[in-house]
C-alpha cells in the first residue's frame, strides 16, 4: 500500500493570534507552529495500514523553510520519506493553488490513498483535499471516522446528524480524516533521532512544473470583537430584579 | 553565538509537552494527594523514550545531547516535579553511572532494561549520617574471597522500591588510602539479594508520586564483579553524576518555575477584583513580569551549562551555579504564584499549591545550596 499524507503547518492553537500591518495577514513573529491537528489522524491512519499491510507512507508539505519541521514530526511519528514543496509566499494562498502544487507533487508518487486532515484549523477553508482529487481524477470520502481498506476498496464512515453514512470507493482514493478516527501516537524519542536520517526532498513549484494561479485572495482579516463587559442587574426588591433581567434579556440580549 | 535549538530538540519539546499535558496532567494532583508512584505513567513515560536518553542506541538509549534531555526534564517538570523527579534520577542517578563507569557485561544486563523504563536503578549515596558530608559514609563493603559484603543503611534514595525498581548502586567504604582517608568505591546490587531490603518512605513534602526508599544492608553479599568501575574511584564516579544531577535538578527548577508562572499568568488575568482582572494592577503586572524575566534568565544559564557539557569542557562550574538559581527562582516564582492566587492557591484543588511544595526540595537534594555555593566559591578561587 503506498500511501501520500499531506500536511499543513499551522499556528499552534496556543498562540496569540495578531493581525498584520497589511489587515490580510497574521503577524507571524511570534508564533509557535505546529502539524495541523487533523492532519494528525491523516498520518496515524496512514502507519496503522502500513503495519497492518505493509507499504510506505510519504508525507507531503508546501510552504516556507519551517514547514519542515512538520514534516519531520511526521517522519518522527514513523512515516518513511517526506517532500517539501518550497515556496515562502504560499501560506495564506488560494487553496485552489495550493491543491494545484501538491497534486503535481503526489501524482510521480502513485499513491493507492492520500490522506488529508478534513480542514486546518487556521484558515478553515477545507477545499485542498476536495480539490486534490479533483486534479488527480480520484474519488473522494471526506470527514472521515471510521475507515476499512481491503481488495482495493475504501470504506469510510462518516458522522451525519444524529446518524451515520458509509462511502464507499475504490482505489486509489483521497480521504479527509475527521477526529476520532483514531488517537495519534507521540512522535517517539527514538522516533526523533530515526528522522534525522529519513529522506526529505525539497522541489519548487518549478521543479513540478506547477504555475501559481490564485483565484481569490483574502480582503481582509478581522479580529474576533471585544467581550462586552458583564452587567449587574439593578433592582430594590426580587421583582424588581427579575423585570429588569427580563427587560435586560428581551431588549438588549434579544434572547427572549 | 548560536541560541537557536536544533529542529529535532523543538519536536522534542512539543512532543514531551504535548505528552505532559495529555498523560501526566489529569493524573498528577490525584497521584499527589494519595502518595503514590504510579507505574503506568512511568511505563508511558517509557515508552515515549525518555529514559536512557543520553545513552548511545547500542545500550538502548536514543544518543541525544544533554540540552535535549534537559528539555524533556523541564516539559514533565512544567506540569508535575514527581514525574520529572522519576526521569531525572533514572537518567542522571540511575542510569549514567551505570553508561559511563560500568565494564560492557554490566552495560549489556542492565542499560537495555532501564532504557525502556522497564526497570528503573537507584543510586545509593545519602546516609542517615552523611548527607552534605557524603565523603563520610559509614557503609562498608568487605572483599570476602569472590564477593563483596556490605553491611550500612541509605537513605533518600530516589526509584529504589518502586514496582519496577531493579537495583541501586551504592558508595561504600572499602579500605583505607594511602593518605589515611577513606578509600570509597560503588558497588553494584540487585534487588532481591539476601540482605538488602529497600524500604519505601512515605509522609513526604514534595515529590509525593515519586518513589523515595531507605536501603538496609545487613552482611549483604554481591560477587566481586559487581564494582562499578575502579575500586577507590567511588568518590569521583559520584561528584562526577552529581554534576550531571546538578543539571537536571536545574531543569526541574526552570520548568517547575515556568509552569507555576504560567498557572498565575491564566488566573490573575481571569480573577476579577475592584471590577479588573487582578494581574492588571501593576503591582501584579510587575510581579508577573519579574517571573518571566528570572525564569528566562535561568533557562540561558541552564542551557549554557548544558551546552558546555555537550561540548566537552568544563561546566562544573556553571552546573553549581544553574542548580543553585534556577532552584532559588522556582523558590521566588511559586512564592509569587501562590500569592497571586490569594486564598485559592492555598488549596489542594489549585496545582499551585503543588509546586509550593515541590519546589523546597530543590534547595536541598542533589547537594544543597549552601553546598552549591561552596562549590561556585572553591572555583572562582575564593576559598
Amino acid at each position: 500500500m503506498n500511501i501520500v499524507v499531506c500536511i499543513k503547518q499551522v499556528p499552534d492553537t496556543e498562540s496569540v493570534i495578531k493581525i498584520a500591518g497589511d489587515g490580510k495577514s497574521i503577524d507571524t513573529g511570534d508564533i509557535k507552529w505546529v502539524m495541523n491537528p487533523y492532519d494528525e489522524f491523516g498520518v496515524e491512519e496512514a502507519l496503522r495500514i502500513v503495519k497492518d499491510q505493509g507499504g510506505e507512507v510519504t508525507v507531503v508539505g508546501a510552504g516556507p523553510a519551517r514547514v519542515v519541521e512538520a514534516l519531520r514530526t511526521a517522519l518522527a511519528m514513523g512515516a518513511d520519506k517526506a517532500v517539501h514543496i518550497q515556496d515562502d509566499d504560499l501560506y495564506g494562498a488560494d487553496p485552489i493553488a495550493v491543491a494545484k502544487m501538491l497534486a503535481k507533487a503526489i501524482e510521480p508518487l502513485s499513491p493507492d490513498v492520500v490522506f488529508f486532515g478534513q480542514r486546518a484549523v487556521d484558515d478553515d477553508s477545507g477545499v485542498v483535499s476536495s480539490a486534490v482529487a479533483e486534479y488527480l481524477g480520484m474519488p473522494q470520502l471526506s470527514v472521515i471516522t471510521k475507515l476499512e481498506i481491503a481488495d482495493g476498496k475504501v470504506k469510510g464512515t462518516r458522522p451525519i446528524e444524529g446518524q451515520t453514512v458509509v462511502l464507499e470507493a475504490s482505489l486509489p482514493a483521497v480521504i479527509s480524516a475527521q477526529k476520532g478516527l483514531n488517537e495519534p501516537r507521540y512522535a517517539s524519542l527514538p522516533g526523533i533521532m530515526k528522522a534525522k536520517k529519513k529522506p526529505l526532498e525539497t522541489k519548487t513549484p518549478a521543479d513540478l512544473g506547477a504555475e501559481r494561479s490564485d483565484f481569490i485572495e483574502i480582503a481582509t482579516l478581522n479580529p474576533p470583537p471585544d467581550r462586552a463587559p458583564g452587567k449587574t442587574v439593578e433592582g430594590e426588591t426580587a421583582q424588581e430584579l427579575a423585570a429588569n433581567l427580563a427587560k435586560l434579556l428581551k431588549e438588549e440580549a434579544k434572547v427572549i | 553565538m548560536d541560541f537557536e535549538l536544533s529542529m529535532e530538540q523543538d519536536i522534542l519539546r512539543k512532543t514531551v509537552r504535548d505528552f505532559a499535558e495529555k498523560e501526566i496532567a489529569p493524573v498528577a494532583r490525584e497521584l499527589d494527594q494519595k502518595e503514590f508512584f504510579s507505574l503506568d505513567t512511568c511505563r508511558a513515560m517509557g515508552e515515549l523514550g525518555l529514559f536512557g536518553m543520553i545513552v548511545s542506541e547500542d545500550y538502548g538509549g536514543q544518543g541525544m545531547d544533554y540540552v535535549s534531555y534537559i528539555i524533556a526534564v523541564e516539559e514533565i517538570a512544567r506540569i508535575d516535579g514527581s514525574h520529572a523527579a522519576t526521569i531525572a534520577a533514572g537518567n542522571s542517578l540511575g542510569i549514567s553511572p551505570l553508561f559511563y563507569y560500568g565494564s560492557e557485561e554490566q552495560k549489556m544486563k542492565y542499560l537495555p532494561k532501564l532504557c525502556t523504563g522497564e526497570g528503573l536503578w537507584g543510586f545509593g549515596l545519602t546516609e542517615p549520617g552523611a548527607g552534605s558530608d557524603a565523603g563520610n559514609s559509614a557503609t562498608t563493603a568487605v572483599l570476602d574471597g569472590d564477593e563483596w559484603v556490605i553491611n550500612g543503611s541509605k537513605i533518600f534514595i530516589t526509584n529504589a522500591s518502586a514496582p519496577n525498581s531493579m537495583g541501586v548502586t551504592v558508595m561504600c567504604k572499602t579500605g583505607k588510602r594511602e593518605d589515611g582517608r577513606d578509600e570509597l568505591s560503588c558497588i553494584l546490587v540487585e534487588l532481591g539479594t539476601p540482605g538488602f531490603e529497600a524500604r519505601e518512605m512515605h509522609g513526604k513534602m514534595m515529590w509525593r508520586a515519586s518513589n523515595t526508599s531507605e536501603l538496609y544492608f545487613d552482611d549483604c553479599r554481591v560477587p566481586k564483579e559487581n564494582l562499578l568501575g575502579t575500586r577507590g574511584k567511588g568518590f569521583h564516579q559520584m561528584l562526577e553524576t552529581l554534576d550531571g544531577g546538578r543539571l537536571s535538578i536545574g531543569a526541574m527548577g526552570v520548568g517547575g518555575a515556568q509552569g507555576a508562572y504560567e498557572l498565575a499568568l491564566r488566573y490573575s488575568k481571569e480573577r476579577v477584583q475592584f471590577n479588573k482582572p487582578v494581574a492588571s494592577f501593576q503591582v501584579n503586572a510587575f510581579k508577573l513580569a519579574d517571573m518571566a524575566m528570572e525564569i528566562e534568565a535561568a533557562r540561558l544559564l541552564l542551557y549554557n551549562a548544558c551546552w558546555l557539557r555537550d561540548n566537552h569542557k568544563f561546566f562544573s562550574k556553571h552546573a553549581a551555579m544553574a542548580k543553585l538559581y534556577a532552584s532559588e527562582v522556582m523558590g521566588r516564582v511559586t512564592d509569587q504564584a501562590v500569592q497571586l492566587h490569594g486564598g485559592y492557591g492555598l488549596m489542594q484543588e489549585y496545582d499551585v499549591e503543588r509546586f509550593y511544595r515541590d519546589y523546597k526540595l530543590l534547595t536541598i537534594g542533589e547537594g544543597t545550596s549552601e553546598i552549591q555555593r561552596l562549590v561556585i566559591a572553591r572555583l572562582i578561587g575564593a576559598i
